[in-house]
């Protein structure tokens, strides 16, 4: 079955959406990206989403859940690049996303997850001694 | 009643040349339509008024067989609407046709008194009906025109500014309804990706009065931009507006507000890692000159 | 208000609904809506079409192009013969919830039409129905 993949990027996981996912494969990314957390004692998680022309409620859920579920497991996450018309549409449809932290791009998502780097790198590094 | 529908096509191109020769001139209003052009509204008109008739249903133009006629009659009128006719002069238009029609009934039916006002009764239901579906479709025209109008005077009207490297004002000028806010949202937020700004400063000097429903687009437009990474600030807050919204009870505790434009410009400067530094001083070495900002402007 | 062109599509499995959302863009870009209208349409049509599929335990949706007095727009009937929906007014109400419930779905895509009318029964089944105009 097809996935999205989950590069590793140092510290961080970075994945890019660029399907139109349908709702078993949202589900199996929240899956894959706690695994890979737990693999690889990840300390952030940065979402690409500059290329989903469609954030609907079950999308954004899978967003606030993988935010949840990382935080839970000492990881930091970011969603980057959403499209004005999907920001516009979701506000509309009564998501807001309280739990996610934002940036405008890959770029500057990963200054966000560099900046808070210091407090949880120590955390991922006790992980990975057990 | 396709007796009617007979005597109608029998006499077409006889009806359709006294109807343009009688259409008094104000209604052709050359200035609006080239002769051509009146010709052969007229002559489709007809036609599709012929198909209806014929197949008996002269009583009720909503039907099946009314389809062409009135999808015509919606046409003539929209544009006609766009070009500057009034109403009545397009409703005239198809009442216009009642002469000539009524004319050639005469003509035809004058040995029965009563086939005779029938056929006219009939006929001067129908033309009315028809009339009233070009000035229905000539408000709706005018309606959709207008509300065109007034989005296009929305859009040059929230000029969306760029401050500095990263940072954006919007001044709101006027009210702010629900489709404004539409507006203004999408030119913020396209700016925001297109100058790669992490900060938009909303100034509401201009805005009259911040009730429930204006706080709810204002947060709409702040929670959009926040959800593609970038932060508003809220400047321009006079007095009477930050009682209003204590009073209603509106929520901005997400929201940073300032009341004056220039503060909150530098709170984002600072956010943004920079700052104002004296000229003299930088001259002189004895402050960090990068990130400064300098009279580049 | 004359239909012009219709379309039927399935949604009984989740590759349905994002073919079902993927066809009404395609609509959406033939008549040419602004990219925000057809997001939202869009985005309320994943909705719906999701909540035949898990609430309705199957359904299907149709496109029709619809022409007003001076406009055009888009219709679109969700329908399913799954359980019906018992409240239909706290259903429209905003609300998040995990498992089976529908969430922002009815709600939610309640605003990003123009139009929105549904009709259900519980044990017979629901019928959707939302107008986006040009």
């Amino acid at each position: 079955m097809e996935r999205i993949p989950i590069l590793r990027m140092g510290p961080f996981l970075l994945i890019t959406i660029q399907v139109d996912m349908h709702d078993k494969l949202a589900m199996q990314l929240q899956d894959d990206v706690a695994q890979r957390i737990s693999d690889w004692g990840s300390a952030g998680v940065l979402i690409d989403i500059s290329s989903l022309e469609i954030v609907d409620s079950f999308i954004g859920r899978m967003l606030a859940n993988i935010a949840a579920m990382s935080r839970v497991l000492g990881a930091d996450t970011v969603v980057v690049g959403m499209q004005p018309a999907v920001a516009i549409t979701l506000v509309e449809l009564g998501m807001s996303l309280p739990g996610v932290r934002t940036a405008l791009n890959v770029e500057s998502g990963m200054e966000l997850l560099y900046g808070t780097l210091g407090t949880s790198l120590g955390a991922a590094h006790d992980r990975s001694e057990v | 009643m396709s007796k009617l529908g007979e005597i109608i096509s029998r006499n077409e191109d006889h009806i359709r040349a006294d109807w343009m020769k009688h259409m008094a001139s104000s209604l052709q209003r050359a200035d609006l339509m080239s002769k051509l052009e009146l010709e052969e509204q007229s002559k489709a008109l007809l036609t599709s008024i012929v198909r209806g008739v014929s197949s008996g249903e002269t009583d009720d133009p909503s039907g099946a067989a009314w389809s062409s006629a009135r999808e015509l009659l919606q046409d003539i009128s929209a544009s006609r609407a766009r070009q500057g006719f009034t109403p009545s002069e397009t409703a005239s238009f198809v009442l216009s046709l009642k002469q000539p029609l009524f004319a050639v009934i005469r003509r035809e039916l004058s040995g029965s008194q009563d086939e005779l006002f029938d056929a006219l009764w009939k006929c001067t239901l129908l033309l009315d009906k028809l009339s009233l579906i070009t000035i229905e479709t000539y408000m709706a025209t005018r309606e959709e025109l207008i509300s065109r109008q007034q989005q296009e005077l929305l859009e040059l009207s929230t000029p969306v500014v760029k401050l500095w490297d990263g940072i954006l004002a919007l001044p709101i000028i006027g009210t702010l309804d629900s489709s404004r806010t539409q507006v203004v949202m999408e030119e913020l937020l396209q700016t925001v990706v297109a100058t790669n700004s992490k900060f938009a400063i909303i100034d509401i000097t201009g805005v009259p009065t911040v009730d429930t429903l204006v706080a709810q687009h204002l947060l709409k437009t702040i929670t959009a931009a926040r959800l593609m990474g970038a932060e508003c600030i809220i400047s321009g807050v006079r007095p009477q507006i930050a009682q209003t919204i204590v009073h209603l009870g509106i929520n901005l505790e997400d929201v940073i507000t300032k009341a004056k434009l220039a503060d909150a410009f530098a709170l984002a400067l600072q956010k943004s890692g920079r700052t104002v530094v004296r000229a003299s001083a930088a001259a002189n070495g004895s402050a960090p000159v990068s990130p400064a900002i300098q009279k580049e402007g | 208000m004359t239909v012009v062109k219709s379309e039927q599509l399935p949604l009984q499995s989740s590759s349905d609904v994002v073919s079902a959302r993927q066809r009404v863009r395609q609509f959406a870009i033939e008549l040419r809506f602004s990219l925000v209208d057809q997001t939202k349409l869009v985005t309320a049509a994943s909705e719906l079409a999701r909540n035949a599929l898990d609430h309705g335990r199957g359904g299907q949706m149709s496109i029709e192009v619809i022409n007003g007095a001076a406009r055009t727009g888009l219709k679109l009937v969700f329908e399913d013969n799954g359980p019906g929906i018992p409240d239909i007014e706290a259903a429209l109400k905003d609300g998040f919830t995990t498992g089976a419930g529908m969430g922002l779905g009815l709600g939610g895509s309640k605003r990003l039409v123009n139009e929105f009318a549904i009709e259900s029964e519980v044990g017979k089944g629901t019928k959707v129905t939302v107008v986006r105009w040009k």
